[in-house]
C-alpha cells in the first residue's frame, strides 16, 4: 500500500493532461465559431 | 455521422470508466511491487497508443510526398507490398532476438501494408497532410503521459525517479522531442513548403519508433521486458485488465482524432475564406 500516492498521482496526471488537452481543443473551436461569425457579418455587409 | 460522434463518445466514456475499475479493483495485485504496479495498466497502454499513432503519422505523411507524382505513388505502394513482405517473411526465415516472438514480427509486417492501403483509400493527398498532423499532435499528448507515469512509477521501485543514460528511457524522450518539434514547424513555419518539410521531418522522426520499441531487447536497460510479443510473462487476468484499458484508450485517441480532424479542417476553410476575403477587400492589403 505504500505505493498509493504514486498511483494516485500517475492516475490523475494523466487525466490532467488529457483534459487539459482537450480544453485546447474546445478553446480552438469556440475561438473559429467567433471567426465565422464575423466572416458571416463581413459577408452580409458586402 | 452526426449521431456516430455522441454514440462513440458515451460508449467510450463508459469503456474507460470500466477500464479505471478493472486496473484500480478488478486487478489483481502484484506481489513484488504491490499497488504501484497498477501504474502500468495507464502506462503501457499510453505508449502502444502513442507508437499507433505515430505510425500512422508515418503512413499519412509518405503518401503526402508520394502522392505529388504518380510515379512516385506507384513507387510507394510497391515499397509498401515489398516491406510487408520482408517483414513477414523475416518472422519465418531469420533467427530473431530470445523472446521476440515470430507471429508477433509477422503481424507487424501485414499492418504495415494493410494500412497503408486503408489510408490510402480513405484519404485524399491534401487530407493524408491533416492526419499526419492531428495523429502527431495526439501522439504527443499520449507520450507524454508515458514520459510522467513511467518515473512516478520507477521512483518507488527503482529508488530512482529516471535512469541516465537508459536506453529505452532515452530513446522515448528524443521519440517525443522530435514529434513536439514537428509540432513546432508546423505552428510557426507560414511557408507553402511547410507541409512537405514536416512530412519530411515526419519519416525521418518515425525511424526512431521502432528503435524505442526493440531497444530492449538489443541493449542493456532497466526497463522491464515486452509483456506481449516478447521474453517479459504476466498473469492472464492481468493481461486482460491491460487489454480492456488498450481498447478504451485507443477509442479515446480515435474520438480526439476525429474531433481534432474537424476543427483542422474547419480551421483550414476558415484561412481560406480569410484569404479571399482580404483579396476581394478594397481596403485590404492584398489587391
Amino acid at each position: 500500500m505504500s505505493g498509493n500516492p504514486y498511483l494516485f498521482a500517475a492516475y490523475a496526471v494523466t487525466w490532467i493532461i488529457h483534459i487539459a488537452y482537450l480544453g485546447t481543443i474546445v478553446k480552438r473551436y469556440a475561438r473559429l465559431q467567433r471567426e465565422i461569425e464575423e466572416l458571416k457579418k463581413a459577408g452580409g455587409r458586402s | 455521422m452526426k449521431r456516430a460522434f455522441p454514440i462513440l463518445g458515451v460508449l467510450t466514456a463508459i469503456l474507460l470508466s470500466y477500464a479505471l475499475y478493472e486496473a484500480l479493483v478488478g486487478a489483481p495485485t502484484e506481489q513484488t511491487m504491490g499497488e504501484v504496479q497498477r501504474i502500468f495498466y495507464y502506462h503501457v497502454p499510453s505508449a502502444w497508443t502513442a507508437f499507433s499513432l505515430f505510425f500512422i503519422n508515418f503512413i499519412a505523411s509518405t503518401q503526402y510526398l508520394a502522392r505529388s507524382s504518380p510515379s512516385k505513388d506507384r513507387f510507394a505502394s510497391y515499397a509498401a507490398v515489398g516491406v510487408g513482405l520482408v517483414v513477414f517473411a523475416a518472422a519465418f526465415f531469420i533467427p530473431l532476438p530470445a523472446g521476440m516472438r515470430p507471429s508477433a514480427v509477422a503481424t507487424t509486417g501485414l499492418l504495415i501494408t494493410g494500412l497503408y492501403f486503408l489510408i490510402r483509400s480513405l484519404f485524399s493527398q491534401p487530407d493524408t497532410d491533416v492526419l499526419a498532423l492531428v495523429s502527431a499532435e495526439v501522439g504527443v499528448v499520449f507520450c507524454a503521459i508515458v514520459l510522467v507515469t513511467g518515473p512516478i512509477w520507477a521512483r518507488p521501485v527503482w529508488g530512482i525517479w529516471w535512469a541516465p543514460g537508459d536506453i529505452r528511457l532515452t530513446s522515448t524522450l528524443v521519440l517525443w522531442l522530435i514529434y513536439v518539434s514537428y509540432l513546432v514547424l508546423r505552428r510557426f513555419s507560414s511557408s507553402g513548403q511547410t507541409p512537405t518539410l514536416a512530412a519530411a521531418l515526419a519519416v525521418l522522426g518515425a525511424l526512431c519508433v521502432p528503435f524505442v520499441y526493440f531497444s530492449i531487447w538489443f541493449f542493456r536497460t532497466q526497463h522491464p521486458q515486452p509483456v506481449m510479443g516478447g521474453g517479459g510473462s504476466i498473469d492472464p487476468r492481468m493481461l486482460h485488465v491491460l487489454l480492456i484499458n488498450w481498447l478504451a484508450f485507443s477509442c479515446f485517441a480515435f474520438l480526439v482524432c476525429w474531433s481534432r480532424y474537424r476543427l483542422e479542417n474547419l480551421q483550414r476553410d476558415v484561412d481560406q475564406a480569410h484569404a479571399l476575403e482580404s483579396l476581394l477587400d478594397p481596403g485590404g492589403s492584398v489587391r
